[in-house]
């Protein structure tokens, strides 16, 4: 299949694994940031073909799990409400709030949709204009400027019926936090390809300088994420740290020009808390004064509720590439995806559900420490 | 027979253009659907009398006995309908008992409300499913439902089958050596619907691969194929067909990704809407559990789209996980979905 295949070539494949052995002469640790790549990485056993030297750690780029507790329980709030439809993306359906998932409202009576775009969820406020129609706005910069669309829409039109409950996150300032931490171990990165389409890259330049750290900015098929391994592991060997674009059939180095303009329209900068991690400055996108009658957690008063995670739950820490999903000692008992204890065991782009899909035969057999260290967010 | 009445729905739009309360209620106008719109299409001795139930001659062998029922949205979709899923659902159920399907009940639930062409064409339509099925719709039910409590029709069928093999086909006649053959490319029946509902657009049309298992079925056992299981993929697709059957005969399998044939177009689809093709529903599919020194009799028995996938390993003192040799020769397992399939955020 034309732009698949060529990516997923077995012969590339090893070509680019004996390169990466030939070119390592030490232990190194690499963070893919995203959790589209952390599925592939862990479907396509690419960690696997890498030498025994390279150790991947799975980043936080994964929406779903890092999206605050306190959210999912103002969505679950909201959409309980009799006079609400409230629209999500699919994956977001099935992430515990401290009771309940936005499954259980549906079952229950609420009017939860799955939709593939903000925009349809517009179209929905626009045919039921005596329903509040609310669509949770979650996801990095790769999701946000169609949130910032269907808002911009809704403003020029006047659609009253329409809000966003907003928990949008940035990719820079989690890898900041996680470099400047006392825990760290990275050191280099695969940033997200897809982020940095909208984005570019010129946020990492920067950090690269300040933190010597290379970062490679790096696409999601197998081919993409052993090229991204290799030109990390070149600048490890030679001591270089510069941001390079491994993903060019997509990355520009000033991102998608309108795109950004759209999202600094309609979004501010904002401190944000990271399910997990704990709250980040300057690491969130919320609505800006302009657009602040969209905002659903005001419109519904569901700003203030706070909420408390489960003390078993090791998430952050795997969130934050400090352990590694294997190492959970509830993992596969206490936690599957039927009846997970925190989002990573949910997400399609979750850590744990990854290792619970493709790798369990693996996880099981081994022997895991008897405490965890809990992280409680 | 079917086709002079498929030109025009026997009930005049003009009298009685929807269903309505009374078309349940078991008086004149119930009657007036059942030999206008169902006696019509599925005309047969045993369903003639319109008695409380069918009375049927006896068997030569083993009957196998199955019921589903089936609920989908949108009632069309590209390849078929919720009738022809409905006839060739039990149909295929039977089959993977290695049974020769002959007779189904079909009961309606009806939505007040519903087109009276609507369900005219789903009966038209589960008419030619049992004729390429060669099974006979023998005695059924309607109710009506208030509107606003179903999704315009619900169907169960029930069907009989006679088994006419000596064979006990089953995961407990599962075997180490074992190949598994797939009889087609996996996928088309479950994008067909999610586009159809979701109102997708995709360069190249998919439609479902609905389709009746008996006559394979029967091939491979006219053929002299010692088949061990028989099981269709349906919904959870490839993945729960055989995680479920590797858990029952408590055996592992070993899948080449690579040999199991998906579309294009399908894989496509699935890469853009985050899902696994692999798990993804399917209506006219079925893997079969064979001797390994018969592969290439089932294989050609099954014509030109059957695929050797994979077999069946040693047991070994591992859990029996179905393992998969990715493309890149590296290994992982299946498991099965949690549940329903959900396209992701990015």
């Amino acid at each position: 299949m034309k732009y698949l295949d060529e990516y997923r070539d077995a012969a590339t494949a090893r070509k680019l694994a004996t390169a990466i052995a030939h070119a390592t002469t030490r232990p190194w640790t690499i963070m893919e940031v995203c959790g589209g790549q952390t599925h592939a990485i862990v479907r396509f056993g690419i960690d696997t073909l890498l030498p025994p030297e390279i150790t991947l750690l799975h980043g936080p780029g994964c929406p779903v799990c890092v999206t605050p507790l306190e959210v999912l329980d103002q969505a679950v709030a909201i959409a309980s409400r009799p006079d609400v439809i409230f629209c999500s993306f699919g994956d977001m359906l099935r992430v515990p709030g401290s009771e309940h998932d936005l499954f259980q409202v549906k079952s229950n009576g609420g009017d939860v949709r799955i939709v593939y775009s903000p925009i349809d969820a517009l179209q929905i406020a626009r045919e039921n204009p005596r329903k509040e129609v609310v669509f949770l706005a979650v996801g990095f910069e790769t999701t946000a400027p169609a949130n910032a669309m269907a808002v911009h829409r809704a403003k020029e039109e006047g659609i009253p019926n329409f809000s966003v409950l907003v928990s949008h996150v940035l990719v820079p300032p989690a890898m900041e936090a996680i470099l400047s931490s006392r825990k760290n171990r990275v050191q280099g990165f695969l940033a997200a390809g897809h982020v940095c389409t909208v984005m570019g890259y010129t946020e990492y330049e920067p950090l690269a300088r300040k933190y010597r750290v290379p970062i490679v900015v790096t696409g999601f098929e197998p081919l993409d994420i052993l090229q991204g391994v290799h030109m990390c592991v070149l600048q490890l060997e030679e001591g270089r740290a510069e941001v390079e674009n491994q993903y060019a059939r997509s990355v520009r180095r000033e991102g998608n020009v309108p795109a950004r303009a759209l999202l600094s329209e309609v979004f501010t900068v904002v401190p944000r808390k990271w399910r997990g991690i704990g709250e980040i400055p300057e690491s969130g996108l919320g609505l800006a004064p302009a657009y602040a009658a969209f905002d659903a957690a005001r419109r519904f008063r569901v700003e203030d509720h706070t909420a408390q995670e489960n003390p078993e739950c090791i998430s952050g820490l795997v969130l934050q590439g400090v352990r590694k999903p294997q190492e959970c000692p509830a993992f596969g008992t206490k936690c599957t995806p039927l009846h997970p204890l925190g989002a990573t065991m949910v997400s399609a782009e979750g850590a744990c559900a990854a290792y619970y899909k493709y790798r369990r035969h693996e996880v099981m057999a081994t022997p895991r420490s008897a405490s965890a260290e809990g992280s409680g967010g | 027979m079917i086709d002079e009445f498929a030109l025009q729905c026997p009930i005049p739009l003009d009298d009685n253009p929807t269903v309505q309360m009374g078309h349940g209620g078991g008086g004149r106008m119930t009657r007036e659907l059942i030999e206008r719109v169902f006696v019509p299409v599925f005309a047969n001795e045993a369903l003639a009398p319109l008695h409380d139930g069918a009375i049927l001659p006896p068997a030569r062998g083993r009957l196998a006995f199955t019921t589903d029922t089936f609920v989908v949205r949108p009632l069309f979709f590209r390849g078929g309908d919720v009738g022809t899923l409905a006839v060739n659902g039990t149909v295929n159920d039977l089959a993977m008992c290695g049974a020769r399907p002959l007779y189904l009940s079909a009961g309606f639930i009806l939505e007040e409300g519903l087109p009276i062409k609507d369900l005219w064409r789903v009966v038209l339509s589960m008419g030619a499913a049992a004729k390429a099925a060669g099974v006979r719709v023998v005695t059924g039910d309607t109710k009506v439902v208030d509107r606003g409590h179903g999704d315009g029709i619900y169907i169960n069928t029930a069907g009989v089958g006679v088994i006419e093999t000596d064979l006990t086909i089953g995961p407990g006649s599962i075997r180490p050596g074992d190949a598994i053959v797939l009889n087609g490319d996996i996928g088309r029946h479950g994008i067909a619907v999610m586009a159809e509902r979701e109102g997708l657009q995709f360069e190249s049309e998919i439609s479902s691969d609905c389709a009746p298992l008996a006559g394979p079925v029967q091939d491979l056992l006219r053929a002299g194929v010692e088949v061990h299981c028989l099981r269709d993929l349906t919904r959870g697709g490839l993945t729960s067909a055989l995680v479920e059957l590797g858990e029952s005969a408590a055996l592992p399998f070993r899948i080449r990704e690579d040999a199991v044939p998906v579309r294009d177009e399908v894989r496509g689809a699935c890469e853009i809407l985050g899902l696994e093709p692999f798990s993804v529903a399917n209506e006219g599919r079925f893997v079969a559990f064979v001797p390994s020194g018969q592969v290439e009799l089932a294989r050609a028995t099954l014509g030109g789209e059957g695929a050797v996938i994979g077999s069946v390993e040693p047991r070994g003192t591992d859990p029996p996980f179905v393992r998969v040799e990715t493309p890149l020769g590296t290994t992982r397992i299946l498991d099965l979905p949690s549940g329903e399939q959900l396209p992701r955020i990015c």
